[in-house]
């Protein structure tokens, strides 16, 4: 059916001794959009970052089981060349203080590019994928922090483009946005979706059942510990859940 | 019912009473410190303007460019005084702003990493940390002392320009420490985390993104530094020596403006030469801080424009 592109095999993350993630095992389809989904507090966001091990970077997380791209492990591969390979939104948009020019040809000029004209080419076709290039094509030495939110974060998008990664994490891309940027934002995600596998993180169902193609729900009890209540197409988790917990958040019962 | 409303009534009275009380009672305060405003910049209005008024009859351009003549009767100009100057200040912020820096850079970006877990290392890094602090708040004399013992009799660089940069670089490293750690603590994570998602390394996202950003509080600092090398007079007595000639090479002893100022003062008779190189050194600190006000904004007109 699906090719799996990411997968997680009883893989559990603790904060020190405190376990944040339990026992979730998932797999990802190949480009196709999924949405992480449940309550405040029950380790999307944490689960999230596994893929391009970001949660490496905050002291004292440790993680048991494995996490797999392409069947590979993850904690086997240089984490700087994972992170090219699985580029990243962030909740917030945080364009460098840099003109968007150089925001865009950041991750190339990072792996090695310095062919100028190469860089423009790739500027271009990151910010007509993402968008955004007829907004700023005329000014492409503009400061990128003189942009509109949604502009920003579709530069932002943009910029993690330009590194041609096959994966793109998403964590609430549209949490900071108007509705009509958030709007494009979704429209962006359908259309990405046709090349790259991309995972999104959000608080908003109806954004999940707008946009993703499967969906998973986490939740938490009041040991804190995130877990993976339920996985499948999007249209099945919204009509017919499986589990209680899921229904009820769904319908807006709690959360 | 009816009680209750001139209840209402009575506490609306007592609220309309204390706020007339309270607008007094603030205007009394504002006032006070207003005059207190007043007195500050008064005196320093007092102290600039004496010596600038002073010292300016003295000033001219024989006097900018002509070395002294040394003697009791303090004859001759300054010229020498200003080149050792800037000597002494270039070649204290060759030596200390890389160190600075880069111990900053270290104890903010790297100190705190798992890698470095070992409690040896944490406790050296506390240690680094406290030493900064304290550093910062003793006296340029001692510094001058430690200069003399270790640069100019231990090591025997004599009186020279080395030993005083060499001192001197001492005197201001905590001060370049402390503005480049603020710069980069002040740098938001966000383009840290924004840099590492996009497949950069640690190193690339300190030079790349990190360091642009932080640069103008780093600038600020040399600086400050700068202004520190220029008016400190204690630290260069016992390290630069007092020579008036001008220094030929980084082994050769010189005077600073400030030291100049010193020796005038104590031991000759030429207050108003005195009063002429106070006038001068009084005007390059004036420019120091309007520069350093200049190049923050200028540096921190991109960066401040965020949301």
């Amino acid at each position: 059916m699906n090719d799996t592109k990411l997968e997680t095999i009883n893989y559990s993350l603790y904060y020190g001794k405190f376990r944040a993630l339990k026992d979730i095992s998932i797999k990802i389809p190949k480009n196709k959009v999924t949405a992480l989904i449940g309550p405040s507090g029950c380790g999307k966001s944490t689960f999230l970052r596994s893929f391009n091990r970001m949660n490496d970077l905050i002291p004292g997380v440790h993680t048991e089981g494995s996490v797999l791209i392409d069947g590979e492990d993850i904690f086997k591969v240089d984490p700087v060349a994972l992170r090219q390979n699985v580029g990243m939104v962030f909740q917030k948009p945080n364009p460098f203080p840099k003109s968007i020019f150089e925001n865009i040809a950041y991750g190339p000029r990072v792996t090695g590019l310095k062919d100028h004209h190469k860089l423009e080419e790739i500027v271009e076709r990151s910010l007509r994928s993402a968008a955004l290039w007829d907004e700023v094509k005329d000014n492409l030495g503009k400061s990128g922090l003189d942009l509109s939110g949604g502009q920003q974060q579709r530069m932002c998008i943009a910029r993690a483009l330009a590194v041609e990664p096959t994966v793109i994490l998403m964590d609430e891309p549209a949490a900071s946005l108007d509705p009509i940027a958030t709007l494009k934002i979704e429209d962006l995600i359908h259309e990405l979706s046709a090349n790259y596998t991309i995972v999104i993180v959000t608080h908003n169902m109806q954004q999940a059942g707008r946009v993703a193609d499967f969906t998973a729900f986490f939740y938490t009890d009041e040991s804190r510990t995130g877990q993976l209540v339920e996985f499948d197409e999007t249209k099945k988790i919204f009509t017919s859940p499986r589990d209680r917990r899921t229904e009820d958040y769904i319908t807006g019962r709690f959360g | 019912m009816d009680e209750r409303s001139s209840e209402i009534a009575l506490i609306h009275k007592a609220q309309a009473l204390n706020l007339k009380k309270e607008h007094r009672r603030q205007s009394f305060w504002v006032a006070l410190m207003w005059l207190f405003g007043l007195i500050t910049v008064s005196i320093l209005i007092l102290v600039v303007g004496y010596v600038l008024l002073k010292g300016g009859t003295a000033i001219n351009w024989e006097f900018l460019t002509t070395p002294p003549k040394g003697g009791l009767s303090g004859e001759g100009g300054i010229s020498t005084t200003i080149g050792t100057t800037f000597y002494l200040v270039g070649l204290t912020l060759l030596i200390a702003t890389p160190l600075g820096v880069g111990a900053a850079m270290f104890l903010i970006e790297y100190a705190g990493e798992q890698s470095l877990g070992s409690k040896f290392l944490r406790s050296m890094i506390s240690i680094a940390n406290f030493a900064v602090e304290t550093l910062a708040g003793i006296p340029s004399i001692i510094y001058g002392l430690f200069g003399y013992a270790l640069f100019v009799s231990t090591l025997k660089f004599g009186f020279s320009l080395l030993s005083a940069a060499l001192a001197g670089a001492c005197l201001v490293l905590p001060t370049i420490i402390r503005t480049t750690e603020e710069a980069l603590l002040a740098v938001p994570d966000d383009y840290r985390r924004g840099s590492l998602a996009l497949g950069a390394t640690k190193w690339q996202t300190l030079y790349r993104v990190v360091l642009p950003a932080s640069t103008p509080g780093i600038i600020t600092g040399i600086i400050l530094s700068v202004g520190r090398v220029i008016s400190e007079t204690a630290i260069f007595y016992v390290t630069l020596g007092g020579s008036y000639r001008m220094p030929t090479s980084i082994m050769d002893s010189g005077r600073t403006l400030a030291l100049h100022l010193y020796y005038l003062a104590m031991d000759t008779r030429a207050f108003d030469k005195a009063m002429g190189t106070g006038a001068v050194l009084v005007v390059m600190i004036i420019l120091i801080n309007l520069l350093i006000d200049f190049v923050s904004r200028k540096l921190t007109a991109g960066v401040r424009r965020v949301r």
